[in-house]
This record gives structure tokens, C-alpha cells and sequence, in this order.
């Protein structure tokens, strides 16, 4: 297997991992950043950013485009759309293999790799996606001009969604688990006054019914365990994301929902390893505090190799912050 | 126009003529939206080890993209982007939405194997 030496690895490449790619880089590190998807993260998933500050309007791929152009101008390697095949952050070299045929090593790590889209799990999801159950209203929407869809979820992108597909859909009706809304007041008023937009409170699906596109949902009300079919068009899901930290359960130290416990200086559990952006316990989660968080996760990890160059046989515990409970 | 790195089909007659080129052809049809560069972005990262395979994106909005819009395999999709596959000019697969660079080479060899294209 080829083998190839970093000073450090930075794993996601959303805009905490491109940040830390660039700081580390323009720090003369040798940095390699790996992803396994599209390079962005979840900027892609917005088509106009309007609150970057000092950035006019742009979209999350230009956005994104833009940071990895930078990180790769300072020198940063990046490899996207690999497989990480193994993982192992124990040892003083951190050993990450790709694809079964490629290894790559480094006395330092960053885990930079965000959150994935929480789906429903439930029968008819899979089958129906792309023919009637959407995750991206803006992509997606103008197919269901004139028709009944669902709007499942009760957050900010929950409602502001359904507000948006009301502009091509005869009727939105949200689906949401809870008896209150968890998105912003303005949002949930917004909603409110919109006339195309119903409310189904206490509920969720329990299947997806069609059959060469999605026709029906069995949504289940909660409090009684009642079901009802109701026929739709399409079904827009928006519940959040949950951490993409499996990769790591048992290396780092994560809390119950999977997000990694880091320090102040983005320091997890295991020495050497850093963690950034969504991946980790946090309580906002903005392509800003991304990006401050892939620079403080970046300048730790020089600081961490700087300290080891210069005592490279000593534990240097004492001058770390032990915050990690 | 797509910002990609592929090859664009902007025309009916660079479709055809690029059916008629190659014996094997994926074509990802859509916009510059969250669930369509991750595909444009894994076909220009796995061209280089699939040299048997043509890839190309065509924009959803053109007047063009009909060849693809109303293909029967499409017509109950309701998510970007459609991704065709080409095998001597016959449609032999389609998918609707995202896919993973694992569900694409799934695709790709199954039905675009190297010794079935020789």
C-alpha cells in the first residue's frame, strides 16, 4: 500500500476543514485534507449566503470553491470523494488509509466532518426519494407546481421551506412531532400568515405509500397512536442533521448525541486530534463559527507540533486545559 | 451555464453526436444546485479511472434538455439531478437526485463493464 507523511490530516473539507487547510498551509505545514463527498460540506446546500461578513451575496458552491482555491494556492493537498477505510488515532502517528490502497500518516489530526441530513426512517423513504421526497426545496420545488405536498419538521429551514415551495404548490402542509415550533418567532409567524400553509402538530409519518412516485403518507398523531392516509404529491424532510462522527466512536470522546467533546483549543480526548465545525459540541452551528473553529483547531495543531519538535520525548500534559469532563 | 469541469452537451446535435461517439456515456442533467454538484464533482474525480466511459452534464433549463426531460425512464422523477446512462445509444440505466460515488461505480460496472467494452 502506498504510504505518504503529513504533519497533519485534516478529515472534511466543509469550510472548517478548508479554513484549517489554509491556516496550516500558510504555516508552511504540510497539510492533506480528505473528504468523502463534494468539497464544501453544507454550503453547497445553500444557494445564497447573504450573511458571510464582508461577502455581497454568493452561493455556498462559490463560497466554497473560493476557500479551496486558497487552501490549495497555500500548498494544502485535498482528496475528495474517497473512502476512509481506516482510522486509527491511537498511536503517536495517526494512520488514515483510503480507497483499501492508500495510506496516509500524520502526528496530528483534524476532524472537520460536519453533519449529514437527519432522515425519518421510515418505509417508503428510500424508495421515494427523488420521485416525490426531497431534502432541498430550492433544487427540487418547481416540480411540484399546482400540487399537495408535506413539509415535515418544525425548525427555522422547516418553515422558511414551506413558506419558499408555496410559491409552486397549491397547498404546504407541515408535519411536525412537537405541540410548538423550535424555529425562530418570525419564522413560525411568517408561516402562520401564509394561507396556502396548514399545520399538522403532534404527528409524523409512519410510511411513505405510492407506486412509481410517492401518492400517500400514513401520518401517526402522537398522543393518540391514530393513523390516517393522506394523499400528496410530494414530501419535503427538514429535521435537522446529526453529526458525522461515527468514524470515530471510541478514538474521541463524543456526548450522547455524537457530538466530539473538545476543549477551548478544540483539543478532543485523544492527544493529537483536533475537532472543528458541526462535528462538534457546540451550541451554533454557522459557516462562520465553522471557520473560526477550523483556525483555532488549525493554530492548536502547530502549537501541539511545535511543542513536539521542541520537546519531542516529554508528555507536555501539564500545559494543556483539562476542561474535557 | 454549468460551472463544471465536464464536458457540456449544449446542443441536440452534440447529444447525438456524442451518443454515436461512444459506446458508453453518463450524462448528469441539472443545475448548479446542493444535490447536483456532488455528481458533477465524482464524475470529474472518477473520469480519469473510467476512460471507457464518456461523462457529460447538460443544463436542465436549455431548450435541449428535453432529450433528456422526456425520456420515459424519467417521467416519474421529481428530483434534481437526472442522471442517464448510455450504452450504445440505449438508455440501460437512470437515477433521480444525489447519488454517492459508490452508487455511481455501482452503475458504472455493472453496466459499463471494461471487458464488455472491448
Amino acid at each position: 500500500m502506498d504510504t505518504r507523511a503529513f504533519d497533519v490530516i485534516v478529515i472534511g473539507a466543509g469550510p472548517a476543514g478548508l479554513t484549517a487547510g489554509i491556516y496550516l498551509a500558510r504555516a508552511k505545514m504540510k497539510a492533506l485534507i480528505l473528504n468523502e463527498g463534494a468539497v464544501g460540506g453544507q454550503m453547497v446546500l445553500t444557494h445564497e449566503i447573504a450573511n458571510y461578513p464582508g461577502v455581497d451575496n454568493i452561493s455556498g458552491y462559490q463560497l466554497a470553491t473560493t476557500m479551496r482555491k486558497q487552501a490549495r494556492d497555500f500548498g494544502c493537498e485535498i482528496k475528495s470523494n474517497v473512502a476512509l477505510t481506516r482510522i486509527d488515532l491511537a498511536g503517536d502517528e495517526k494512520v488514515i488509509e483510503v480507497n483499501d490502497k492508500e495510506r496516509y500518516l500524520a502526528r496530528a489530526v483534524v476532524i472537520a466532518t460536519g453533519g449529514k441530513p437527519r432522515t425519518l426512517g421510515v418505509p417508503g423513504e428510500a424508495e421515494f426519494r427523488g420521485k416525490g421526497i426531497s431534502y432541498c426545496a430550492t433544487c427540487d420545488g418547481d416540480f411540484f407546481l399546482g400540487k399537495d405536498i408535506i413539509v415535515v419538521g418544525g425548525g427555522n429551514s422547516a418553515l422558511e421551506e414551506a413558506v419558499s415551495l408555496t410559491k409552486y404548490a397549491d397547498s404546504v402542509t407541515v408535519i411536525h412531532q412537537f405541540d410548538h415550533f423550535q424555529a425562530f418567532p418570525h419564522a413560525v409567524e411568517e408561516a402562520r400568515r401564509n394561507t396556502k400553509i396548514k399545520f399538522i402538530m403532534e404527528s409524523t409519518i409512519a410510511e411513505f405509500q405510492g407506486n412509481e412516485s410517492l401518492n400517500g403518507a400514513v401520518i401517526r398523531h402522537l398522543p393518540s397512536g391514530d393513523e390516517t392516509k393522506f394523499a400528496i404529491d410530494g414530501a419535503f424532510i427538514f429535521i435537522g442533521y446529526i453529526p458525522n462522527t461515527s468514524p470515530f466512536e471510541g478514538a474521541v470522546l463524543v456526548n450522547d448525541t455524537g457530538e466530539i467533546v473538545v476543549n477551548k483549543a478544540l483539543e478532543t480526548s485523544q492527544k493529537g486530534v483536533f475537532a472543528a465545525g458541526d462535528s462538534i459540541e457546540k451550541k451554533y452551528r454557522q459557516i462562520t463559527t465553522a471557520v473560526a473553529d477550523g483556525t483555532i483547531a488549525a493554530l492548536s495543531a502547530i502549537e501541539y507540533l511545535r511543542q513536539r519538535r521542541e520537546h519531542p520525548a516529554a508528555e507536555r500534559e501539564g500545559a494543556r486545559e483539562t476542561a474535557l469532563a | 451555464m454549468l460551472q463544471t469541469n465536464l464536458e457540456h452537451i449544449g446542443s441536440e446535435e452534440e447529444f447525438h453526436e456524442t451518443l454515436a461517439a461512444h459506446k458508453n456515456v453518463m450524462v448528469c442533467c441539472g443545475r448548479m444546485g446542493p444535490m447536483c454538484i456532488p455528481v458533477y464533482e465524482l464524475m470529474d474525480e472518477i473520469r480519469g479511472e473510467y476512460t471507457h466511459v464518456a461523462f457529460r452534464d447538460l443544463e436542465f433549463d436549455a431548450p435541449h434538455a428535453h432529450l433528456i426531460r422526456t425520456l420515459p425512464e424519467c417521467q416519474n422523477f421529481r428530483g434534481l439531478p437526472f442522471t442517464v446512462y448510455f450504452r450504445d445509444g440505449k438508455v440501460v440505466k437512470t437515477t433521480s437526485s444525489i447519488q454517492s460515488k459508490d452508487q455511481v461505480t455501482d452503475i458504472l460496472d455493472e453496466h459499463f463493464a471494461v471487458n464488455a467494452a472491448q
